[in-house]
């Protein structure tokens, strides 16, 4: 990765595979949460969510292809995002 | 000495995109800290959550969600097309985006209209009727989805400034930050939508 400049070109195929499977993901989403399956669902629909999110990060944002720092902030972000949830979560589990 | 001149223009594109990153980053925890007050309230309402999310209209959320998840990849294709010298398949994937931003207010504009309609909008006499949990939940669901169709306006904003820096050859193959970042301020936008999609909607 000496490189300035972003030169991966994505093929257009890429981005239509992606778009596919998000679609398919969006589609299994709302299959599971037509179950009543109560707190099974919300996981599920988070999940399907964030596998979703992580797709449109690593190729559509081209965290994948462009320079290591890019991710690597990302990451950092999203920790402490998580961070933050899970304090909020254990003092709600602790009242 | 017989070298041809550098051209050194005062232009750093990292340096631009870790710019942008640093903003989407902003935009996440102000969306984050919404899903955390959402998860809260939804935690002691549940009940009245399961049924007010089954108020919202499933078909008209999930074909925002496709037209939101199309209209990213129209965007990224653009990313790809600039770089391959393909001026006019840039312009048309940029035009398209923006198209499909604008269509996706107007359906928003249609699902909230209706909701008005039924009473269901903060401060309504039929809200104070239903109770506190569903008081909270449209209030929620006006805020949170508001605030994202403004960050759509804003998305369709900045792509149809990248439009015209495009049509005036100001965004080219070799220089194409510009258009890189507002495919990255694009793609947040759609990020959001698949949380909220599933929040308000599928979670009933």
């Amino acid at each position: 990765m000496s490189h300035p400049e972003n030169n991966h070109i994505v093929p257009y195929r890429t981005y239509v595979v992606i778009l596919l499977t998000l679609l398919s993901l969006t589609a299994l989403s709302i299959l599971v949460t037509s179950f009543e399956l109560g707190p099974i669902a919300v996981s599920a629909a988070l999940l399907f969510a964030t596998i979703k999110t992580t797709l449109v990060f690593t190729y559509f944002m081209h965290l994948k292809y462009d320079q290591r720092i890019y991710a690597i902030m990302v990451s950092v972000v999203l920790l402490v995002f998580i961070i933050v949830i899970v304090i909020t979560f254990l003092d709600y589990s602790f009242r | 000495m017989s070298q041809p001149a550098v051209h050194t223009e005062h232009f750093d594109a990292t340096a631009s995109k870790i710019g942008m990153w640093l903003f989407i980053f902003t935009e996440l925890l102000l969306f984050g800290g919404l899903f955390i007050v959402y998860s809260v309230i939804r935690f002691s309402h549940q009940a009245a959550f399961h049924l007010a999310a089954e108020e919202l209209d499933l078909v008209m959320g999930a074909t925002n969600t496709g037209l939101l998840l199309l209209s990213s990849m129209t965007i990224a294709m653009s990313v790809s097309a600039i770089q391959f010298g393909h001026k006019r398949f840039t312009l048309f994937l940029i035009c398209f985006t923006i198209l499909i931003g604008l269509v996706f207010l107007v359906n928003k504009y249609f699902e909230w209209s209706l909701k008005i309609e039924h009473g269901l909008y903060p401060g309504s006499a039929t809200l104070h009727g239903l109770g506190n949990g569903d008081t909270l939940f449209f209030g929620l669901y006006f805020f949170m989805t508001g605030l994202h169709a403004l960050h759509i306006i804003a998305g369709v904003s900045i792509l149809g400034w990248v439009l015209v820096r495009v049509a005036r050859d100001q965004v080219h193959a070799t220089h194409f930050v510009h258009l890189e970042n507002g495919a990255l301020y694009w793609h947040l936008v759609d990020v959001i939508w698949i949380f909220l999609f599933p929040l308000f909607y599928l979670i009933s």
